[in-house]
């Protein structure tokens, strides 16, 4: 199946920032037995949620801010990958393999107070999966026939299909209280953490929630203030004004902390991927020789040195190495491009073409855009950048489905389960990969 | 009406901010559901109007928040950085305008007025960087950016971040105020009353406190409304290179995520805002100038 598959993925980003805690004492409180236990962490992001309900189109701000400190699921996915139990004490899974019983961990209280209960979970799971729930997981849970809480501790969950995957999918869901009336500008979750405050446009600001049933936070709370530009997100670490940045827009601004033994940098995994995709259903694209012409004509390595530096990793596909599945596809259509001239020949194109490449409107998008044109140039094809936002993207591309190539971040993990769906917006069709 | 229709021809749907990649048929159709965006044109206008007709700016589609309350959250940053902006940019502006305008002649006037010309010229996010990069990150005097999260609860602190904020719009707002005080002394300097006035006896000073700042203060003052509208709605840049939560980067973000709600909120009370100082400069004017209280008064 890779070889006929129409991306150029790199794996980028995820470089995390964080000022060490000589300097700042309220960063050494998470790892430091002896750290100040008033201390507040105070951490500077660029993506804010749009509210704070994950079933409602937050954004992925909202998974950073709430995963795991205000709400917590049945399960928990570490940060080595693995996945373990959480709100659950125990579950078995029956012969057949369609149903499983939770038993839920006892003395869990909500932050308003109420006791975890089987219903709760129960309500938990069918919001997700409810018609008009937003979440990225709805398609992910929509093997499960059933949820029933048979009684208040337990919970049976019953699927269509054997599925080994359901605990790792229930690690997404939030588990909050079904009694709460207003779960997009308010929360009631079982987390160490419970929202203080949210300032539009501005923070969210958590303390830790006195009768958690768990280990206790060993600090005063969490300040999140949201940046919407990346200079002022710098600013803010080097003044001082917070002690974690998540995120470094390029390698130009990690020189000024990399170099300055106030700070540490940290190189993580991520699942974001820079992902150049084709049309299948179009003229040239529909001719897996062009798609193939053309990955072999760009110089992925540069492209990546150019925009990150020494960071990033090249995954020649589009499955993050962190997923179970991933195998290294770089070799395959490598950067050649005289066997891409000799590939456009062969599909009826020896003097190039012109496409149009839909490219967003923000970082890193317009500097690939413009690598691919000069790269593609070389091997006689032409490239007319239209830069558009992030909202016409959806109604151009994703849905109306009115383009030739586009270049876009794709963040999720385990995403290869639409990728190869015939109606998703590059329109890959092949019944065996689907089926 | 016009705003309306205007923002329903931008390309996208507000309900492309609420998918991701991966979302199905269903999830869009929700989307849509939710935001109203599959009902007819003329429904959803007929929506706003009646709603706006009962003073009820309605529910962000994005945030599901309301929203007025959001409104007046960040007219609590954005007012008092105008207003105090406003008010450094006058006590800088007034006295060098007219320093500049009296002593033309000598090497510090000339000064002035081709410092004022240069600040004219420099972009209002130059200057804030500028700041950024001397007060904030070199000399550590003021925080670069953000508003403490318990905002006005916290009230040294929330000064302390709107300081260099408001530095910057005085520094820009004071050097073209600067220009109109120093054309309207001039104006003043050369008339028949000042010069009567000398010729009566008083001395220069005196006559220009007595007579001068009056009649130069009329032409000033609906300048100054000008300004003042300007600045508020010109706050969106300053918001944005300080990080401020304030109501140009509310509607810059409405805008981006097509939340027609906010937009419609925020340019709405900006409106408002805009007729009421310019309201207050004609009621300045008429404060300072008797004449223009009598010709009223004569007409009717």
């Amino acid at each position: 199946m890779t070889a006929s598959l129409k991306e150029t993925g790199l794996g980028l980003r995820s470089l995390t920032i964080s000022v060490a805690f000589a300097i700042v004492g309220a960063t050494g409180a998470m790892a430091q037995d002896n750290a100040d236990p008033s201390a507040v962490i105070r951490i500077g992001s660029l993506y804010e949620p749009q509210n704070l309900d994950n079933t409602a189109g937050a954004g992925q701000g909202i998974n950073e801010a709430f995963n795991g400190n205000v709400y917590e699921g049945l399960f928990q996915l570490t940060d080595d990958g693995d996945v373990v139990e959480k709100l659950v004490s125990g579950f078995e899974m029956s012969e057949d393999g369609l149903t499983y019983t939770f038993t839920l961990q006892p003395d869990v209280t909500f932050h308003s107070g109420d006791p975890l209960t089987a219903a709760d979970v129960k309500h938990s799971i069918e919001r997700v999966t409810a018609e008009t729930s937003q979440s990225s997981r709805k398609r992910s849970l929509a093997n499960i026939e059933s949820v029933e809480a048979k009684d208040d501790s337990t919970v049976v969950v019953t699927l269509k299909e054997r599925s080994i995957s359901l605990p790792y999918n229930l690690t997404y869901v939030w588990i909050v209280n079904d009694a709460a009336e207003d779960l997009t500008s308010g929360e009631d979750g079982t987390g160490p953490y419970k929202l203080d405050n949210w300032r539009r446009g501005s923070s969210i600001t958590l303390s830790p929630y006195e009768n958690y049933w768990g280990e206790k936070p060993k600090n005063g709370g969490v300040t999140f203030s949201y940046f919407k530009e990346a200079t002022a997100l710098n600013n803010a670490l080097l003044t001082n004004a917070v002690d974690i940045i998540t995120s470094v827009q390029s390698p130009d601004s990690l020189m000024q902390f990399q170099d300055n033994p106030s700070f540490v940098v940290t190189d993580g995994q991520s699942t974001t991927k820079e992902v150049l995709a084709y049309n299948d259903r179009v003229a040239p694209f529909d001719n897996v020789k062009v798609r193939k012409a053309v990955a072999r004509a760009i110089d992925r390595k540069r492209l990546l040195n150019s925009i990150w530096g020494d960071h990033g990793t090249l995954i020649g596909s589009f499955v993050p190495p962190t997923d179970p599945w991933y195998v290294d596809l770089n070799d395959v259509d490598a950067y050649d491009p005289e066997s891409a001239k000799a590939l456009l020949a062969e599909a009826g194109y020896a003097d190039g073409f012109t496409f149009t490449l839909d490219t967003p409107n923000y970082d890193p998008h317009p500097i690939v855009a413009q690598f691919l044109q000069n790269e593609l140039a070389k091997v006689g094809i032409k490239v007319e950048i239209n830069i558009i936002t992030a909202n016409e993207w959806y109604t151009k591309i994703y849905q109306a489905q009115d383009f030739q190539a586009t270049l876009q971040e794709h963040v999720n993990h385990r995403d290869i389960v639409f990728y190869g769906n015939p109606n998703f917006y590059w329109g890959y069709n092949n019944p065996q990969v689907w089926n | 009406m016009v705003l309306f229709i205007l923002l329903r021809l931008l390309p996208g749907d507000p309900a492309n901010s609420l998918i991701s990649v991966g979302a199905d048929e269903a999830q869009i159709a929700a989307a849509r559901r939710q935001v109203g965006s599959d009902l007819p044109l003329a429904q959803q206008f007929l929506q706003f109007i009646t709603s706006l007709a009962r003073f009820d700016l309605g529910t962000s589609f994005i945030s599901r928040t309301p929203v007025l309350p959001e409104i007046m959250d960040r007219l609590a940053v954005t007012l008092p950085l105008t207003v105090l902006s406003f008010l450094l940019a006058l006590v800088i502006a007034v006295p060098l305008g007219i320093l500049s305008a009296v002593k033309a002649d000598r090497w510090y006037g000339a000064a002035i007025s081709v410092v004022s010309q240069l600040g004219i010229a420099i972009p209002v996010f130059w200057v804030g960087i500028l700041l950024v990069t001397l007060f904030a990150v070199n000399l550590r005097l003021f925080p670069s950016g953000g508003f403490p999260p318990r905002g006005w609860g916290a009230p040294v602190e929330a000064l302390r971040t709107l300081f260099l904020p408001i530095l910057t719009i005085a520094i820009v707002m004071s050097a073209s105020l600067l220009r109109y005080v120093r054309s309207a002394t001039q104006d003043v300097l050369g008339s028949d009353y000042l010069r009567t006035a000398r010729a009566l006896g008083a001395g220069f000073s005196e006559a220009l406190v007595r007579h001068g700042i009056r009649n130069g203060a009329v032409p000033v003052m609906s300048i100054l409304g000008i300004e003042l509208a300007t600045a508020l709605l010109g706050a969106v840049v300053v918001e944005r290179v300080f990080n401020l939560p304030g109501l140009g980067s509310m509607l810059l973000l409405a805008i981006e995520q097509r939340d027609y709600p906010n937009i419609q909120g925020v340019l709405f009370i900006s409106t408002l805002l805009v007729l009421l100082i310019g309201f207050l400069a004609d009621l300045g004017q008429r404060l300072v100038d008797p004449r223009l209280r009598e010709s009223r008064g004569a007409r009717s």
